[in-house]
């Protein structure tokens, strides 16, 4: 039954809202396009805009006990490091968790709001919604905003009644299942050592220090991803924030200082 | 009393929303369909009205499927029925596109209710003339349900229940011979509450059942003959069995 979702309502749905009370298909296809002279330039600045805007460092993956998800946190403006503690892990419910890349109000609103449909579903349908259905709601809607200059690029992972999902969905209206992701500037540099120290049957520990090393590693070589990488894990009761470790001391937990000898010393040259 | 009765958004003095209890009229004029819960199998059962020697009786199917795991049956206008099934069919396919899972009964029984109830209190329109017995599984604990909603717009779950022509014989008729079944013995429950207000034989009655397996199932006219064959031998042996004289005690 439609409840009454006007509020949550996308300004531009991809079809013309048909009328309640004739046949659903009677309006032709159509959808709002910008008040511009030129919308094909308009376009294209609204990407160049946002395209640097993606930086940072994402990672989620599957495993024998659940998904681990996660971040770095410092939000960039061009070279000009804005805030190194962005919280890019979302909280949807106690058992959703979503993730940050790109356009940061855009990420926090439509999390929020697809935090709003999740209970929604829950409190109409007497179940939790699947991380299926949760990443299509998201993918949905940000498909009838393509073109409109939302910058998102997300992974939901959650727990639901088939066990672990992982979805990565992004502001293209893209929408991928897989067992890893990483998304951001720093993508790259995290999926070289997630791919290589990944096997299926690690325990919780194993898998959170593998992400927590492929997030230092990114924010090592990426200048756009680094501050605190945080490590959440996603298991049958829900989520649990792991920990948030400061790069800068991760650097040196794994490459510690050895005081190396000097092989000449400089001896001070007393006066003749 | 007229004045009241004319818009359907318009109450009367003492509560009353004519134009909806007109329509709940309607469906007491309908064929008498009956359906029944069983632990693992849901029947529907409908009176078919002698069909008329021309006409091709497959192309009027009362019992419909919404999606492999809904079915409905309904009783009264039948050309509302077919508006309310053709947008309750596409309700199900969206609803699996957007969420990526068959609907729950539940789900689309409240959206056909709400469908309904949408027009009693829209300007222009009537009430649909129908109530339905909507029966089926739930995609992921495979529990089976009955449910049955009204032009009112009301809906509630069943574990069995009548609707349309004499449906208060039926129900009373079910209230005292309702127990849990399951398989072949729900059908007969379901034959046996519809032939107490239609007259026997496998033409005046249509009958589907529905498994989580095989999804929905109309049975053949030779079925329905040979069950109330089986369901009309019960009765006379229980007749026999009342008039037969009364064992003697032991002294």
């Amino acid at each position: 039954m439609k409840l009454d979702t006007s509020g949550l309502e996308s300004a531009a749905p991809v079809w013309g809202a048909p009328s309640e009370l004739v046949d659903g298909f009677s309006a032709a296809p159509s959808f709002e396009v910008p008040n511009t002279t030129d919308f094909d330039g308009f376009q294209k600045e609204a990407i160049q805009m946002v395209k640097p805007a993606k930086g940072t460092t994402t990672l989620a993956f599957i495993f024998k006990e659940g998904v681990m998800v996660a971040a770095d946190s410092r939000a960039s403006m061009g070279g000009y490091i804005s805030s190194q503690s962005v919280k890019k892990i979302i909280e949807i419910n106690p058992y959703m968790l979503g993730t940050m890349a790109g356009g940061a109000a855009d990420c926090q609103f439509w999390h929020r709001n697809l935090g709003i449909k999740c209970r929604l579903h829950e409190l109409a349908n007497k179940r939790r919604i699947s991380v299926t259905g949760a990443s299509k709601l998201l993918a949905n809607i940000l498909y009838s905003y393509r073109g409109m200059g939302l910058s998102v690029g997300t992974m939901i992972a959650g727990w639901d009644e088939t066990g672990p999902g992982l979805y990565y969905v992004d502001s293209e209206g893209g929408r991928l299942k897989g067992m890893h992701f990483s998304v951001g500037s720093g993508s790259p540099y995290a999926y070289g050592v997630l791919d290589n120290g990944y096997r299926y049957d690690m325990s919780v520990e194993e898998a959170a220090e593998l992400a927590r090393r492929s997030i230092y590693h990114a924010t090592f070589r990426d200048g756009a991803s680094g501050g605190v990488a945080s490590v959440y894990y996603v298991g049958p009761n829900g989520w649990k924030k792991l920990s948030g470790d400061d790069v800068g001391e991760l650097h040196y937990e794994y490459y510690p200082v050895m005081p190396s000898t000097v092989e000449q010393e400089m001896v001070e040259v007393g006066g003749a | 009393m007229a004045r009241y009765d004319r818009a359907i958004t318009v109450f009367s003095p003492d509560g009353h929303l004519f134009q909806v209890e007109y329509a709940l009229e309607a469906v007491r004029k309908g064929n008498a369909a009956v359906g029944v819960r069983g632990t693992d199998i849901v029947v529907l059962g409908v009176e078919k009205k002698s069909a008329a020697k021309l006409q091709d009786s497959r192309s009027v199917r009362k019992i419909v499927s919404l999606d492999d795991h809904v079915a409905l049956a309904c009783a009264g206008l039948k050309a509302d029925a077919r508006i309310l099934i053709n947008r309750a069919r596409i309700e199900c396919q969206s609803h699996r596109l957007t969420v990526e899972d068959p609907v729950t009964v539940e789900y689309i029984t409240r959206y056909i209710a709400g469908l309904q109830q949408k027009y009693t209190q829209s300007g222009g329109v009537r009430p649909f003339g129908l109530s339905t017995l909507i029966v089926g599984f739930d995609p992921y604990t495979g529990v089976p349900s009955l449910y049955q909603t009204d032009p009112s717009g009301t809906f509630s779950a069943w574990k069995a229940n009548a609707t349309g022509r004499n449906s208060n014989s039926m129900r009373e008729f079910l209230e005292k011979n309702y127990k849990e079944t399951s398989g072949q013995e729900t059908v007969k429950l379901a034959i046996r509450a519809l032939l107490e207000v239609v007259e026997s034989g496998g033409k005046n009655i249509e009958v589907a059942v529905m498994t989580k397996e095989h999804g929905l199932r109309q049975l053949e006219e030779t079925e329905i003959d040979a069950i109330v064959a089986e369901i009309e031998a019960e009765k006379a042996a229980a007749e026999a069995a009342k008039n037969a004289p009364a064992v003697p005690k032991e002294t």
